[in-house]
């Protein structure tokens, strides 16, 4: 076995070597299209949404484990930041931005073939190509990373390294080609099929995540313990510490993805802020109602859920529908993780679905209900160039039509794709550690490290 | 020599310090410990999933006195630790065989 890994390695060092010393040099003075304050912005965004993952989501869902586990679930996040790294420019960038048929994009920018610093104006006409592909990166390495709150405690470190691997190429890929990609189905930029409006990654990142995250809670099923044992957060302290990265990292994952610095990211990062604050306020109350008193875990957690569901909406909506998005969400997620998870009983260790599934689907459907082509004109009359209404408030209910396709197809394919994925792997290397190490904990038997050792 | 084990509330450590050395004891182990008697605990709230903590963090002091001073010993902790509700602690006495000093084998009353 460690043979074959090591010849695989081996000719993954001889690949590259060939694309880099294939590669035409690309040009040293910037064409006259390239706006400094936008390449500024966005390579600023790149690393705001980098930071999500690493130590933002580390922090929000390592607090939320036993103490036993802290380092394994960091782990998984951090196992993404180096393997998607190393994928993307080999493989997956060119599957999900290159062109190819309305499904996935071809090889064509395998080893980053023709990505280079000049810009590419199907995408953004302002920064070199090299800056889009490294934030579109970004994205890829959080998505991944977001699913592994549904098997945190019991997910063998292989299993999930391979599984999220394969994810990437099978899910994640095809759909970022299709919202977000040239001749993409859904891309409502460049003239898709079914126009789907995802300003920056509600069905791509969260529903492709969050749904992919039910199907791995049910087939790996629940924890050793589950739901009688009681399994509090070991550090709630760390979780406020995560998700506070997450906001202020959002605006990278938003405003960014206006790909320019100008009024868009403006609006972007306007409608991200709002929908956090009112989505951790309605949370909060939610709880208040229910419980007599508010929750910093819930208080974040619902600012998370409307940082989720304002994704898709960013910079297509006016500050109070974000206001009303995030309010929203707060309730609805709210609604998902106590009563629902409770009615069907699944294991969703930390809320994936709950908050990036639900908040997705919420946050998409919303996103064509308040799309206003005041904010972006995103839809145009081919001939006159005239601008058309975006979404319901302005009369398009068609819009809303068309997210549920965008919204219909993220679910589909991240049901079949994680099925076959997790039963691939499964029979393979295996997915789910012993009962007998699940007890002793993840961060001694998966990585032969303990967390915290504060007697020395 | 008497060994004393006082489980006390953790705010009342200061308190308890404080009137052992105004009686002349100066020697004693602290530990952070956990546990109830007939106190009840309460109940925390993470995602809507309730959990009833009934280990409550409490403080155990534990000093070792010659057979003496073991009364006033008593005395002083319940003193100081006492507020007059459920949860204030326990104190158990009992009786110890030998105590040794480390740096130079003094043996006895001597080496406490």
């Amino acid at each position: 076995m460690r043979r074959y890994f090591y010849s695989l390695i081996l000719v993954l060092i001889l690949c590259c070597s060939h694309a880099v010393l294939a590669q035409t040099p690309t040009t040293s003075s910037p064409p006259p299209t390239i706006s400094n304050a936008d390449n500024a912005w966005m390579l600023t965004s790149a690393a705001l949404v980098l930071m999500m993952t690493g130590p933002g989501l580390a922090l929000f869902y390592g607090g939320l484990v036993r103490k036993k586990n802290v380092l394994a679930t960091m782990m998984q996040s951090f196992a993404m930041m180096a393997i998607i790294s190393v994928l993307w420019p080999i493989l997956n960038y060119s599957l999900a931005f290159g062109e190819g048929t309305s499904f996935i994009g071809g090889l064509h920018h395998v080893f980053l073939h023709g990505v280079g610093l000049d810009p590419d104006p199907d995408y953004a006409a302002t920064i070199p190509l090299q800056t889009f592909m490294i934030y579109q990166l970004m994205f890829a390495i959080i998505t991944p990373a977001l699913v592994t709150g549904a098997f945190a405690e019991r997910m063998k470190f292989s299993g999930m390294a391979l599984f999220l691997t394969l994810w990437s190429i099978v899910v994640y890929s095809p759909m970022a080609h299709m919202v977000w990609g040239k001749g993409g189905l859904l891309n409502a930029s460049l003239g898709g099929r079914f126009p789907c409006l995802d300003f920056a990654g509600g069905t791509v990142v969260h529903i492709t995540s969050g749904v992919s995250a039910l199907v791995c809670a049910l087939y790996l099923g629940k924890r050793v313990g589950y739901p009688k044992e009681p399994m509090p957060p070991h550090s709630v302290v760390l979780s406020f510490i995560g998700a506070c990265l997450l906001w202020v990292g959002w605006f990278g994952f938003n405003a960014g993805s206006a790909l320019s610095s100008g009024g868009l990211a403006t609006s972007a990062f306007v409608n991200t802020h709002f929908g956090a604050a009112a989505a951790a306020l309605s949370w909060a109350l939610a709880e208040w109602i229910r419980n007599g008193k508010p929750s910093a875990l819930g208080a974040i957690s619902g600012a998370v859920a409307g940082l989720v569901a304002i994704t898709p909406a960013a910079g297509f909506v006016q500050p109070l529908s974000a206001i009303v998005i995030g309010l929203v969400a707060g309730a609805f997620c709210y609604f998902m993780v106590i009563k629902v998870k409770a009615w069907f009983g699944y294991d969703d260790s930390l809320d994936a679905f709950g908050v990036h599934g639900a908040g997705g689907t919420i946050g998409a459907i919303l996103t064509g209900v308040f799309a206003s082509s005041l904010i972006n004109p995103i839809f145009k009359n081919p001939k006159t160039g005239a601008v058309l209404p975006s979404g319901a408030i302005q009369g398009n209910w068609h819009q809303v039509g068309n997210q549920l396709m965008g919204v219909a197809i993220a679910w589909v394919i991240s049901i079949v794709g994680t099925y076959i994925l997790l039963k691939l792997v499964d029979v393979t290397i295996g997915l789910r550690v012993p009962p007998d190490d699940e007890v002793e904990g993840l961060d001694l038997t998966q990585h032969g490290e303990e967390g915290y050792d504060f007697a020395s | 020599m008497q060994k004393i084990e006082a489980v006390i509330q953790p705010s009342k450590l200061d308190a308890v310090k404080d009137a052992l050395v105004e009686i002349g004891i100066e020697g004693m182990t602290i530990l952070e410990a956990r546990g109830h008697g007939r106190q009840k605990g309460h109940t925390e709230f993470y995602r809507g999933r309730e959990y009833t903590v009934d280990l409550l963090p409490k403080i155990k002091l534990e000093i070792v006195v010659d057979d003496e001073l073991a009364e006033r010993a008593i005395q002083a902790i319940v003193s100081s630790a006492r507020t007059g509700k459920i949860g204030d602690g326990k104190i158990f006495k009992s009786k110890i065989d030998d105590a040794i000093r480390i740096r130079n084998d003094e043996r006895g009353p001597s080496a406490l």
